[in-house]
C-alpha cells in the first residue's frame, strides 16, 4: 500500500485534486475582495467576520489549510526527485517546443509560496490569534498595505506568478486526473486561459482602482 | 559545408567525460546526421584518433536504437523523426552543433554518445505483455476490436523504445513509454483481463528507477519521433486510478 | 563425410507435419528443467522461440548483439504477414499458400517445409492477436487482409507498414515475461564470435560483451542460430547497418553446411542510392505495388519532372510485360524489370538509377484519404527520406539486396549438420527457395520460432536428459576462445591505413557488380579473384582504432567484415555452380529468348550445400535433390 501512496502517479493525483480545490477558492477570495472597493467598510468587514466565524466555512478552512500544505509539500518532493532524475544536465539547455509555463512550476508556486507568508502575516494570523492585530477590522489593514507603493508592486508581481501558475496548473489537473478528451480538452485550456488571466487580474486590479480613484 | 561539432566524450561508465570540438569540411546536405558522423569518425580513424561511439542499427527510423541530443533537442532541430533519419539539410554552413547522450539517472552513459537504456527493457518486462503461452491463443477473429480501438492501439504500440521522450523531458520521466504500452493493451479486449496488474507493476517499476514524475510538460510529445500523444498518459494515470 | 538426410516424414503432404509431431521423442517436465538452450538473436524468430522454449520449462540463454531485442531487424518488416485462414472467401487454402510460395521460389525449396510454413500460418494470427497485435481491422471488427506481390489472393495481415514491428514487439514481450519469471536470460551487447562443439555435438558459444571487450563462453545443451540474413554484405542494402553474417559463418567453419548462399533477394521498391556517404537504403513495402504503377518515360535519358510526362509517354513496363500479374509480379521478376529499364538507359532522377511508382491513378479513384490509410507511413517515411511528397509526385524507387534466401542448410527439424546445433528464420535456408514472396518472411519467422522449432529440438533434447550442466572449462572451449582472441588480436595488431568500412564498400561493391541481380561465369570469376585479393589486402592494411577491452564500434565492424570476405566467396562459388537461372539467380548465359529466367531441373534440381575445408581450399558441394512429389515443376509465368 505504501507504494501506491507513495507513486509518482498517487502523489501527482493529490496534488491535482488540492489544486483543483484551491481553484474553486480564488474567485470566493476574489468577490469578498471587491468589496474593498466600497467606501464603506462594513460589507467587508463582516464578510470577513463571516468567514471566520461561520461553522461550515471553518471546515472548508481546514481543507483550504490542508490543500495548500499538501500540495506545497508534494509540490517540494516531487521537484526534488525530478531534479534527481538527471544529475548530469544538458549542456545545450532544452529547445523542445513545449508548454512555456509549465518549466516554472516551482518557481512561480514559490512566488505564490513568499506572498502566502506575508499576506498570512498580515491577515490570517491575526484572525487565529498568533499575531496580534484587530481582526474586525482587515478593510482598514488592506488599504493601509495598498497605500505602500513597493507593497503594491510585490503585489502585483506576485500576481504574474499566480497567473503563469494557473494556467498550466488549471490544464494539467485535468490531465493528471486522466482527463484529456478530444474535444473537451481544448475547451477546459480555453477557460484555463479565461481563468488565470482573469483571476489575477482582478486580484491586481484593486489596489491600481483605489490607487487611481 | 563545413561544420563545427562539439561532442560529449567519455570513456566509460566510471570516467568523466568532457566536450571536444570537431571542425568537420566537406559535409555533404543529402548525408544524414549518422552518416556525418560515420564521416567523422572515417576521419579520425586514418588521422589516427578515437573514433566517437554512438548506437545506430536499421537506419530507417524504426529499431530505436540510436538517438543523440542535439542543439538541445533529441533527435535535433525536426519533429517527428529518428536521429538516423535526420537530415544534414536543416544545418547551415558555418553551424556549431552541440551532440550529447540522452541524459537521465535511469540511462546511464556507456560511453561517448551510447547510453544504458536497460531500464526500459525492465518496464516491458514487469509486465507489458498480454500472458499468453504460445499455442492457448483462440481464433483470431473471435476476438472483435472496434477499428476505432485498434487504430488508437497501434498509434500508441508504434513506439520505438528510443528514449527521446525521457531525454526531451525536463524531469527524465518516462511517462509516455509507458502510457504508450499501457494504452495499447488498455484499448484491446485481449489486453483488459491483466490491465489493473500491468499498469501497477509497471508504475512501481518505473518509480524504482528513478525516473522522474510528469509535469505535462509535453516535452515527449513534442520530440516523440513517431508522434505519440499525451493523451496516452492521461490514459495511463485513467487506468492507473482504476487499479485500486 | 557429411551426409545429408532431410528427415522428411512419409505420406501425404498435408499430413507429414501432423504425422511427425506425434512421434517426435518428449521431454517430460521434470527433465526440461534441467535442460539449458542457447539462442542467438532475438527478432521474430529467435524471441519467439526463446519465448516458447521458456513457457515450455527450458532454461534459454538469449544473445543478441543490440542494447535490447527489441531492435532486431526483423522490427522493420514493413508490409505485412501471411495466413491461409481465407477471411476473404477467395478459395485460399494451405496448399495455394504452399504452392504460391513452392512456385515463387522458383521449384528450389523443399515440399515439406514450405507446406508446413503455410500450414503453421493461421495458429500465428491467433498468437499474436492473442498477444495484442493491433493488425489492421475492418469496421465491423474483424480482420482485414490485403494482397502482397506476387499472389492473386488477399492474405496478407497488416498493421500499415508496421507489421514487422508490431510482431516483433509481441514476440520481445513474450520474451520480456519468461525474463522476468527467470525462466530466460538476456546477455544483451554481446557478439556470438564462435561456435563450441563437443564430441560432434553444439554444446555452446564463445561471445564478446561488446561494453567490456571481455571474452566469455557460454554452454548448453543445444545451440539455436536466429542470426538473421547476411544481405549486409553487398555494403548497401535494407538491413541494419550491424545485421551480418558472422555467426552463420562460424557454425560454417565449425562444420554446419551452408545452403544456396548466393540466393540473395534483391528487393524491387527501395529508396534509391541519394550520396556516396549512403550507409544503408530504405525499404519501400513492395505492398505499395497494390496500388502504385511502376513507369519509365518511353524516351530514353527524358529528365522532365514526373508530374510534365504525359500518360501516352510512359512506359508502364510491367504491365506491358505481364499482363497477368502487372505490378503484383514476384520480387526478382520486379527488380530484373527494373535494372533492365535502366541499364537500357530509361532510368529516371539524377543518377539514372531509378523508376516512377506512382500513386496518381490510385488516389484519383480511392481518394487521398484511403491512400493514406494504407500507406500513410510509408508516405511519411519517404518524405522524410528524400524530400518528395508522394501524394503529388511519383516516388522513385530501385532494387536493393534485401533478403537472403540461401542460409544453413537445415533437416525437417530445422537442425544442422551439427547435432544440437539448429537454425531458425532467415538464417536457415528452407523454406523460400530461390526468390522470397512477399509477407512470407514474418511468417516463416515466427512459424518457426512459435511452433516448429519448440516441438522438434525435443526430439534431440530427450537424448540429452542425462548430460548434466555442460561445463565451459574444456579444451574445445579453450580453444574456441583462443581462436576468437587470436583473430581480434591480430585485427587489431594490422594497424594500416584503411577503415574496415572503406573495405566494405569496396567488398560490396564487387558482390553488386558481379553477384548482383545477374551474373555471369566470366563476372563471377573476376569477382573471386578480386574477392581474395581484397581480402589480402585487408588482413595488411586495416586500421582498427580504439582498444581492445573496450566498447569499439570499429572493432566490432572489421570482425564482422573479415567474416564477409569468406561469406562472398562462397556466395560466388554457388552462383558459379549453379549453371541455370532461378528466382534471383540469374544467369545471363540461362534465360529464355525473352529475356525470362531458364532452369536447368534436370541437373540443377538440387539444394547445394557447402561444406568448409580450410582456409585456403575450396568447399566441398553435397547435393540435396529435391524431389516434387505434390507439385509439378513448370516454368514460371506472371504473364
Amino acid at each position: 500500500m505504501n507504494k501506491v501512496v507513495a507513486s509518482s502517479i498517487s502523489k501527482k493525483f493529490v496534488m491535482a485534486l488540492a489544486g483543483l480545490f484551491l481553484l474553486i477558492f480564488l474567485p470566493v477570495h476574489l468577490g469578498i475582495n471587491f468589496m474593498l472597493l466600497k467606501s464603506d467598510p462594513e460589507p467587508f468587514n463582516s464578510a470577513a467576520h463571516f468567514m471566520a466565524t461561520f461553522p461550515l466555512v471553518k471546515v472548508v478552512e481546514i481543507m483550504l489549510i490542508l490543500a495548500i500544505l499538501i500540495h506545497i509539500v508534494i509540490g517540494v518532493i516531487v521537484q526534488i526527485q525530478n531534479w534527481f532524475s538527471r544529475p548530469v544536465g544538458y549542456r545545450s539547455g532544452n529547445r523542445s517546443k513545449t508548454s512555456f509555463f509549465s518549466k516554472f512550476m516551482i518557481w512561480t508556486g514559490g512566488t505564490i509560496f513568499i506572498f502566502l507568508i506575508i499576506h498570512f502575516t498580515n491577515f490570517y494570523f491575526i484572525k487565529l490569534g498568533f499575531i496580534e492585530g484587530d481582526p474586525e477590522n482587515f478593510y482598514s489593514v488592506a488599504h493601509q498595505l495598498f497605500a505602500i507603493p513597493g507593497y503594491n508592486i510585490f503585489y502585483w508581481i506576485c500576481f504574474i506568478g499566480l497567473g503563469f501558475h494557473l494556467y498550466h496548473a488549471f490544464t494539467s489537473a485535468f490531465q493528471t486526473v486522466g482527463l484529456n478528451h478530444r474535444i473537451w480538452t481544448p475547451v477546459v485550456n480555453f477557460v484555463a486561459l479565461f481563468y488565470a488571466i482573469l483571476i489575477p487580474a482582478g486580484f491586481a486590479s484593486i489596489p491600481l482602482i483605489i490607487w487611481l480613484f | 559545408m563545413n561544420i563545427t561539432l562539439e561532442i560529449w566524450r567519455q570513456k566509460n561508465k566510471e570516467t568523466k567525460g568532457q566536450f571536444v570540438t570537431y571542425k568537420l569540411e566537406g559535409v555533404s546536405s543529402e548525408m544524414t546526421f549518422l552518416e556525418m558522423l560515420d564521416y567523422l569518425n572515417e576521419k579520425l580513424v586514418k588521422e589516427g584518433g578515437d573514433p566517437v561511439a554512438f548506437d545506430s542499427d536499421c537506419r530507417e527510423g524504426i529499431c530505436g536504437m540510436c538517438g543523440l541530443y542535439i542543439n538541445g533537442r533529441p533527435n535535433g532541430p525536426k519533429e517527428g523523426v529518428t536521429t538516423c533519419q535526420l537530415s544534414m539539410s536543416v544545418f547551415n554552413d558555418g553551424d556549431t552543433i552541440t551532440v550529447e547522450p540522452w541524459r537521465s539517472k535511469a540511462f546511464p552513459v556507456i560511453k561517448d554518445l551510447v547510453v544504458d537504456r536497460t531500464s526500459f527493457d525492465k518496464l516491458i518486462e514487469a509486465g507489458g505483455y498480454i500472458s499468453v503461452n504460445t499455442g492457448a491463443a483462440p481464433e483470431a477473429n473471435s476476438i472483435l476490436v472496434k477499428k476505432e480501438n485498434a487504430d488508437r492501439a497501434f498509434e500508441a504500440g508504434i513506439c520505438i523504445g528510443c528514449g527521446s521522450c525521457v531525454a526531451a523531458c525536463k524531469n527524465a520521466s518516462a511517462m509516455l513509454f509507458v502510457s504508450a504500452k499501457i494504452s495499447q493493451f488498455a484499448l484491446l479486449p485481449q489486453g483488459k483481463v491483466e490491465a489493473k496488474e500491468r499498469v501497477r507493476a509497471l508504475v512501481q517499476t518505473m518509480d524504482e528507477f528513478g525516473f522522474g514524475n510528469c509535469s505535462n510538460t509535453g516535452a515527449c510529445e513534442a520530440e516523440c519521433p513517431k508522434e505519440i500523444k499525451l493523451v496516452n498518459i492521461a490514459r495511463l494515470n485513467r487506468e492507473y486510478y482504476k487499479a485500486y | 563425410m557429411v551426409k545429408l538426410d532431410s528427415k522428411i516424414p512419409d505420406g501425404p503432404l498435408a499430413e507429414k507435419w501432423k504425422k511427425h509431431l506425434a512421434s517426435l521423442k518428449l521431454v517430460n517436465p521434470a527433465n526440461k528443467k534441467k535442460l539449458e538452450i542457447i539462442v542467438v538473436g532475438a527478432g521474430a524468430a529467435g524471441a519467439s522461440a526463446a519465448a516458447t522454449m521458456a513457457e515450455l520449462g527450458y532454461n534459454v540463454k538469449v544473445f543478441v548483439f543490440q542494447d535490447s531485442s527489441r531492435r532486431a531487424h526483423s522490427i522493420a518488416s514493413q508490409g505485412g504477414i501471411n495466413a491461409t485462414k481465407n477471411y476473404k472467401n477467395d478459395a485460399d487454402s494451405d496448399f495455394r499458400l504452399f504452392y504460391d510460395m513452392i512456385k515463387g521460389g522458383d521449384f528450389r525449396a523443399r515440399e515439406a517445409n514450405v507446406y508446413r510454413a503455410a500450414e503453421v500460418s493461421n495458429q500465428i494470427i491467433d498468437q499474436y492477436v492473442a498477444q495484442g497485435v493491433p493488425f489492421a481491422r475492418e469496421y465491423s471488427g474483424y480482420l482485414a487482409n490485403r494482397s502482397f506481390g506476387g499472389v492473386q489472393v488477399s492474405r496478407t495481415f497488416y498493421a500499415q507498414g508496421q507489421t514487422g514491428q508490431q510482431c516483433t514487439l509481441a514476440a520481445y514481450q513474450a520474451l520480456s515475461r519468461q525474463i522476468k519469471a527467470g525462466k530466460a536470460k538476456m546477455f544483451a551487447r554481446r557478439d556470438m564470435l564462435d561456435l563450441v562443439v563437443i564430441d560432434g555435438q553444439a554444446r555452446g558459444i564463445i561471445t564478446r560483451n561488446l561494453i567490456t571487450g571481455e571474452i566469455e563462453r557460454h554452454s548448453a545443451h543445444a545451440v539455436v542460430l536466429a542470426t538473421g540474413g547476411f544481405g549486409t554484405v553487398y555494403y548497401l542494402s535494407t538491413l541494419a547497418v550491424n545485421s551480418n553474417g558472422s555467426a552463420a559463418l562460424a557454425a560454417y567453419k565449425k562444420g554446419a553446411l551452408m545452403a544456396n548462399p548466393s540466393m540473395a533477394q534483391i528487393h524491387p521498391t527501395s529508396i534509391p542510392v541519394l550520396n556516396d556517404y549512403q550507409a544503408k537504403l530504405t525499404l519501400m513495402s513492395e505492398s505499395l505495388r497494390n496500388d502504385g504503377r511502376v513507369w519509365v518515360p518511353k524516351e530514353k535519358g527524358d529528365k522532365r519532372h514526373p508530374n510534365e510526362i504525359k500518360e501516352e509517354e510512359r512506359d508502364y513496363y510491367l504491365e506491358r510485360k505481364y499482363p497477368a500479374f502487372g505490378n503484383l509480379v514476384p520480387r526478382d521478376v520486379a527488380s530484373r524489370a527494373a535494372k533492365e529499364r535502366c541499364d537500357e538507359g530509361y532510368g529516371v532522377g539524377e543518377t539514372g538509377l531509378a523508376v516512377n511508382l506512382d500513386f496518381k491513378d490510385a488516389i484519383q479513384s480511392q481518394g487521398k484519404d484511403a491512400i493514406k490509410a494504407k500507406y500513410g507511413t510509408l508516405f511519411d517515411l519517404y518524405e522524410k527520406v528524400t524530400g518528395i511528397n508522394p501524394y503529388e509526385e511519383p516516388m522513385r524507387i530501385y532494387p536493393a539486396s534485401h533478403y537472403t534466401m540461401g542460409g544453413l542448410w537445415v533437416d525437417y527439424n530445422l537442425m544442422t549438420t551439427i547435432p544440437g546445433l539448429y537454425a531458425i528464420g532467415e538464417a536457415n535456408f528452407s523454406d523460400h527457395g530461390a526468390n522470397r514472396l512477399g509477407a512470407s518472411s514474418l511468417m516463416q519467422c515466427s512459424g518457426d520460432g512459435y511452433f516448429i522449432l519448440p516441438a522438434t529440438i525435443g526430439d534431440y533434447l530427450a537424448d540429452q536428459i542425462k548430460v548434466p550442466k555442460i561445463p565451459t572449462d574444456t579444451p574445445e572451449f579453450d580453444e574456441a576462445e583462443k581462436a576468437v582472441k587470436d583473430k581480434l588480436n591480430r585485427l587489431m595488431s594490422v594497424n594500416g591505413t584503411q577503415t574496415p568500412t572503406s573495405f566494405h564498400k569496396r567488398l560490396g561493391n564487387i558482390l553488386w557488380t558481379y553477384s548482383g541481380m545477374s551474373r555471369n561465369e566470366e563476372g563471377l570469376k573476376k569477382a573471386l579473384k578480386e574477392i581474395k585479393e581484397l581480402k589480402e589486402e585487408f588482413w595488411k592494411d586495416v586500421k582498427v582504432a580504439g582498444e581492445l577491452n573496450e566498447l569499439n564500434h570499429e572493432l566490432e565492424k572489421a570482425a564482422r567484415i573479415a567474416d564477409f570476405f569468406d561469406l562472398a566467396n562462397l556466395i560466388v562459388i554457388d552462383a558459379l555452380n549453379r549453371k541455370e537461372s532461378c528466382g534471383a539467380h540469374f544467369r545471363e548465359e540461362y534465360q529464355t529468348d525473352e529475356g525470362e529466367p531458364q532452369r536447368d531441373d534436370k541437373n540443377y534440381s538440387y539444394v547445394a550445400a557447402w561444406e568448409y575445408t580450410g582456409e585456403n581450399s575450396d568447399p566441398i558441394l553435397h547435393k540435396e535433390e529435391l524431389k516434387f512429389e505434390f507439385v509439378t515443376p513448370v516454368q514460371r509465368s506472371y504473364k
